[in-house]
């Protein structure tokens, strides 16, 4: 096992070299950008532009650039103040001792940035995560046990119209009816907030008012994942009802309640637990609606506000961070599949 | 010769009862038809189709403002509303179905003629083929797609290419499709390894047949039903991500109207007028779920095992 993980690890560190060759190459390559004037209103002066791509780095060949930017260029002579003489050395340190560079935008260095709004990102998706999986396990379950019931039969509908339900519109759909509809019968507020983490007059940390915040971006998120999950469980759950260990469970007379949590809840959970750890990248990577949506400060905004921008450095490190997670959460999965079924080995 | 033309000759009838499938179509559509979602989904999306080609014959311009009608409410001569310039909302639903639609269309058939390449020549040869094929497809599969996509289309939303310009239907989805191919990469890939140890193909082989004939003729007819059913839901995918990308402003641009794009405009205004809002949204919905629909029932059908053990299951 430990064999197969490095191997794994390995084969990972080449795809992601790989991918962020592509990535570096489709960015820099693209024409238009930050600095050419194009796709904005502003007139930028054509010496201020030069002397910005000096600065930058971005007058060296695109493989001095990517070399720079994945080992950083504290070990050659560069031009720091633009003015086309070489004078010191270089302070970038490369991607691979943690140095993403600096933002276009705010000249904020990129990992900065990132760890501003990576929490904010992982508060809402833990929460979204948690509210998906705790509603998705009970119905999952009576709908497979409760088989063609009318239960499960509105169950089986509603994750059928949960998962065509375009997150955006979702969204606003309910900050039509929670927001401008729905009023507080004792203020005249609106029921919910439309947006943010806080609101504006709150100091220092306000349960009441973060949970409130909460409601709508993680009902947003959450109802695909619930129809999803449910329904992954419950075909999942008929799975296991049917096998014989099941039957032999029954016939030695145990509970029908123990029957169903100590040996079929558990199996049927292995596979939802693997899928979790696959899911996980795209739990974030769908937060992009979500955020923008509800104004919330996370890193799938960050991306969108530097895409409008074309902010390349910040645009890098957001996919390459993202591309490793994916291949990471793929591993993850593997072994958790392997840890929980051990029936299941890998050489 | 003349050898050479039975074994020929042998070789397409043996293809030809092969891909003689009348019975199995038969049966494919009989199982289908029992399917209430699909039919559900069928007769919802037959009439979405119907309505966007026939979006010319709306009385109204979807794209020349009117500013005495701008923001009216839902009513007989506009029975959606009117847009912030006055434009009738359900005639440019109409033309987003159309852009929605299509690029649905072109995406579906850029990852076919991609994907089923790459996975028959992957599953066929095996070798080194094989693994150079699939290490590029784990490549695009750990990319994160959606925000790729949006990285491309605000790249290409500035280059000056024709009939790419300015985010065209063409442009959205050709970067829509070259993310969309993998699927069908790996389900080709399984379809071809299981097959190409069965015997007939074998016989095929001993007969003569190419490679190529092979492929085409004995195995690919047989890899056809998660083929379709792959389509039908990689359809649905391309209709959201399209209106996702759109409603972010990389898609789509305005004036042309797309579901998401409509959606985005209404962002500023929809708590006053909300049906700016309801309606081009429900349109996404109800297509997505009409094709999810038909893609569970195409699934049904082509598996008539699964059928069997799981009759009413959605």
């Amino acid at each position: 096992m430990t064999t197969y993980i490095l191997r794994r690890l390995i084969q990972t560190a080449g795809l992601l070299f790989f991918l962020s060759v592509l990535l570096f190459a489709l960015v820099n390559l693209a024409p238009g950008g930050p600095l050419s004037g194009q796709g904005q209103s502003r007139h930028i002066d054509p010496d201020k532009v030069e002397l910005l791509k000096r600065q930058f780095g971005l007058d060296k060949p695109l493989p001095t650039q990517y070399l720079i930017w994945l080992v950083g260029n504290d070990w050659m002579q560069v031009d720091r103040d633009g003015d086309g003489v070489m004078d010191g050395y270089g302070t970038r340190l490369g991607i691979l001792r943690g140095d993403f560079g600096f933002s276009f935008r705010t000249r904020q260095p990129v990992l900065t940035e990132i760890g501003q709004r990576l929490p904010n990102t992982i508060y809402l998706t833990v929460i979204t995560i948690l509210v998906a999986i705790l509603v998705a396990i009970p119905i999952g379950i009576i709908s497979a046990i409760r088989q063609y019931s009318a239960f499960d039969i509105s169950v089986t509908t509603f994750s059928f119209a949960g998962q065509a339900i375009p997150e955006f519109w979702l969204g606003l759909i309910l900050i039509l009816v929670f927001y401008a509809w729905l009023k507080n019968p004792f203020t005249g507020d609106p029921l919910l907030p439309s947006g943010g983490m806080t609101s504006i007059d709150v100091s220092g940390f306000d349960l009441g008012d973060r949970i409130v915040h909460l409601i709508l971006p993680v009902l947003t998120g959450a109802l695909g994942w619930i129809a999803w999950y449910s329904r992954f469980l419950r075909s999942s759950m008929l799975d296991v009802i049917h096998q014989d260990y099941i039957r032999t469970a029954r016939a030695k007379g145990l509970s029908n309640w123990s029957v169903l949590t100590k040996h079929g809840l558990r199996n049927a959970l292995i596979p939802l637990v693997t899928l979790l750890a696959l899911d996980l990248p795209y739990l974030f990577g769908g937060a992009i609606f979500v955020e923008t949506l509800f104004a919330w400060p996370g890193m799938a905004r960050l991306y969108y506000q530097a895409a409008l921008e074309r902010d390349y450095p910040v645009l890098m490190a957001v996919l390459i961070i993202g591309a490793a997670s994916i291949i990471l959460s793929n591993l993850l999965a593997d072994i958790l599949y392997a840890w929980l079924d051990p029936r299941i080995r890998y050489e | 010769m003349s050898e050479m033309n039975q074994l020929t000759s042998i070789n397409n009838e043996l293809s030809n009862s092969l891909t003689e499938s009348s019975t199995m179509s038969m049966g494919v559509w009989k199982r289908f038809r029992r399917h209430p979602g699909a039919i559900f989904g069928m007769i919802v999306l037959s009439i979405l189709l119907v309505m966007a080609l026939a979006a010319p014959l709306s009385p109204y311009d979807p794209e020349a403002s009117e500013m005495t009608a701008r923001y009216e409410a839902p009513s007989a001569s506009h029975i959606m509303g009117t847009d912030a310039l006055g434009r009738d909302l359900f005639t440019r639903i109409l033309y987003g179905g159309r852009v929605s639609l299509t690029v649905g269309v072109l995406v579906v058939v850029l990852s076919i003629f991609i994907g089923v390449p790459v996975g028959a020549l992957a599953g066929y040869y095996g070798g080194t083929v094989d693994s150079v094929l699939m290490r590029i497809t784990d490549a695009f599969l750990s990319l994160p797609s959606f925000l790729v996509l949006i990285l491309l289309s605000a790249i290409l939303l500035e280059v000056k290419i024709p009939y790419l310009e300015g985010n065209s239907v063409l442009t959205i989805s050709f970067v829509i499709g070259v993310f969309s191919w993998t699927t069908f990469a790996r389900l080709v890939r399984a379809a071809f390894l299981g097959i190409r140890e069965t015997e007939f193909v074998a016989a095929s082989r001993a007969l003569g047949g190419s490679d190529m004939r092979i492929m085409t003729r004995h195995i690919l007819p047989n890899a056809i039903g998660p083929i379709i059913v792959e389509a039908t839901l990689e359809f649905g995918y391309a209709i959201i991500e399209e209106s996702g990308l759109s409603f972010l402003g990389f898609g789509i641009q305005p004036p042309t109207p797309s579901w998401g794009n409509l959606l985005s405009n209404a962002q500023d205004y929809f708590v006053k007028y909300p049906w700016l809002a309801i309606f081009p949204g429900l349109m996404i919905f109800l297509s997505i779920i009409s094709i999810n629909y038909i893609g569970d029932g195409l699934r049904d059908a082509f598996d008539p095992n699964k059928v069997l053990s799981k009759v009413g299951e959605v």
